[in-house]
């Protein structure tokens, strides 16, 4: 494999050339930004007025006013509620459409695949569109539920919550579907006639065999969607701006209010912190589960 | 239920919920071709691709595409150069501090980014990077990076070495084992790395958003955005005619790399949705 066994670090550096480009990239851009938002954190910087000029050092002030703030409360509420809702959507929709399209009629797949899929093609700000529209007052569905009788529903303004997990589920499903489809193919066929042949119903071989036979993809699966739901913010910001008063304002998007709008850069990269400390979490765990998926 | 039934139910169950993902989807395409849309659903009185052509002879709106396009291109260029020479190294040599390197890009691949805009927005604007279409493109190059490095070490061990050792023996440099040997055998991976790049690139609207503030330096997607959130008044024929036109590079995208992405290959991807 290898070129040449000399072990120098002089050797080593000049083999590492190549990669000083794509490093220094990272370093400016990733690794430096990442280390500012640390130490902004704990100062009073802000984007003008009299704190612009005078940057200094408060400690933990930024993360004492978090706690005590009413609003960051109702923020890490609400990010947790999106984070629940599109979890619990995307991996049972995605794990659902997964498990029943396999070993189906390859025309129907090919027509009913596409269907799922376009909501994770679309780029978000298109999905918030289709959204606004959808949930209108005289948007689709209402005029569905209007079939039925229903009165007319500002899904908007009544259900803000509830409507970005549904528009982050449209778009989000397809990719637990890949991962899914991707985990099913591999489970032994073996395994599963065994079961049936032994009397085992279609319930009992997917709780028993099938489930526990993925759980290496739930998990990451789990892991990804968390560290992408943390990060949405074009898709809410789009279709309610964090509002009706604060009832979508989720941490991306309190940490902007605050942070850029608000010209509070010091709080706001406290709030970013927060975001990137639970990232840096799950990014640790995903990180682990892939490692060991590889060399196991 | 014997086995027949229950695949007839699954056939029933699928189709319902495949009918039910295209429903936000209706709105957006008779929108389009109604030339009194408005944001309700409803039959058009007529049909017309007016709308598409008064989108399409706009200039600011081939603008914004055009820049959208030039931020995405350069920042794919971007992100398979720099991966291409860093995972040369890091596929063929032994190096000491290979693993725990790997392991960091991993890490990197799924953060969420968005948690920094506060502090780059700061840094920009020390820098003088502020609206700036390259602050942009670097930006994204970076945030991407850690996804096409990794991609791009994986497949390049997938190119066996023993192709390039028979170029060593005849006196063959680095480059020259790389560019004619190695690069050439993993295309359908650097098509990859580029179209995954470039297809997030296309779709993403908050970096330019906060980034930029000149109007005629604004891609699509935020363009898009000012059409819909910021006016009172909205011409919803051509805001939905744009929507679709700006989506179908994506959904070719996607076509495209179904031809070189393999089996298996979704799930160590895609970090960032």
């Amino acid at each position: 494999m290898t070129k040449n066994q000399g072990y120098g670090f002089r050797e080593e550096m000049r083999k590492s050339l190549l990669l000083i480009p794509a490093v220094l990239v990272l370093l400016f851009f990733f690794i430096i930004p990442i280390v500012l938002t640390i130490y902004y954190s704990f100062t009073n910087l802000a984007l003008s007025g009299s704190n612009a000029k005078n940057l200094q050092f408060i400690g933990l002030e930024n993360y004492k006013r978090m706690l005590t703030d009413p609003s960051t409360v109702i923020s890490i509420e609400n990010t947790l509620i999106f984070l629940a809702g599109s979890l619990a959507g995307q991996t049972i929709l995605g794990f659902l459409i997964a498990y029943l399209m396999k070993q189906k009629a390859k025309g129907f797949r090919s027509v009913a695949g596409p269907c799922f899929l376009a909501g994770w093609v679309m780029p978000e700000i298109v999905v918030a569109l289709c959204f606004m529209a959808f949930f209108k007052e005289n948007g689709t569905l209402n005029v569905l539920t209007g079939f039925f009788g229903a009165k007319q529903v500002s899904w908007l303004y009544e259900h803000p919550m509830l409507s970005v997990v549904i528009a982050n589920v449209w778009h989000g499903t397809a990719f637990s579907m890949l991962n899914f489809q991707s985990a099913l193919d591999n489970v032994s066929g073996d395994m599963e006639e065994a079961a049936r042949v032994d009397g085992a119903n279609r319930f009992q071989v997917l709780l028993r065999i099938i489930i526990p036979s993925i759980k290496d993809t739930i998990a990451t699966n789990v892991m990804l969607n968390t560290l992408s739901t943390l990060g949405v913010y074009g898709l809410i910001y789009a279709m309610t701006g964090g509002g009706p008063a604060n009832k979508t304002t989720t941490l991306p998007i309190y940490m902007y209010n605050q942070g850029l709008k608000g010209m509070q850069l010091g709080f706001g990269t406290a709030i970013g912190m927060m975001i990137l400390f639970v990232g840096t979490i799950c990014s640790l765990i995903y990180a682990r589960l892939l490692r060991t998926k590889e060399e196991g | 239920m014997n086995n027949a039934k229950v695949n007839h139910l699954h056939y029933i169950v699928l189709s319902f919920m495949a009918l039910t993902f295209l429903l936000p989807l209706i709105w957006i395409v008779i929108a389009s071709l109604d030339p009194n849309a408005s944001d309700a659903l409803k039959m058009p009185a007529q049909w017309t691709l007016g709308n598409y052509i008064s989108v399409l002879g706009n200039m600011e709106n081939i603008k914004a595409y055009g820049v959208g396009f030039v931020i995405s291109f350069a920042e794919s260029l971007i992100v398979v150069i720099l991966s291409c020479l860093a995972a040369y190294p890091l596929s063929r040599y032994r190096l000491s501090y290979k693993k725990t390197f790997m392991n960091v890009i991993l890490f990197m691949t799924a953060l969420p980014m968005i948690a920094v805009i506060v502090p780059v927005y700061k840094m920009y604007l020390s820098l003088g990077l502020l609206d700036s279409i390259w602050g942009v493109i670097f930006y994204l190059s970076a945030a991407s990076l850690p996804y096409g490095l990794w991609l791009m070490k994986n497949f390049m061990d997938a190119v066996p070495a023993e192709l390039e050792e028979a170029a060593w023996v005849d006196g063959a440099t680095t480059f020259k084992s790389m560019t004619s040997i190695v690069l050439p055998l993993m295309f359908p991976g650097i098509c990859t790395v580029f179209i995954y790049t470039f297809s997030k690139s296309w779709g993403n609207f908050f970096v330019p958003y906060i980034l930029l503030s000149s109007a005629e330096k604004m891609p699509a997607s935020v363009q898009l955005y000012q059409f819909f959130g910021q006016y009172g008044l909205i011409d919803y024929g051509p805001l939905a005619a744009y929507s679709i036109l700006y989506t179908l590079p994506s959904i070719l995208l996607y076509i495209l790399s179904q031809n070189y992405m393999s089996k298996g290959f979704n799930l160590s991807g895609a970090a960032k949705g």
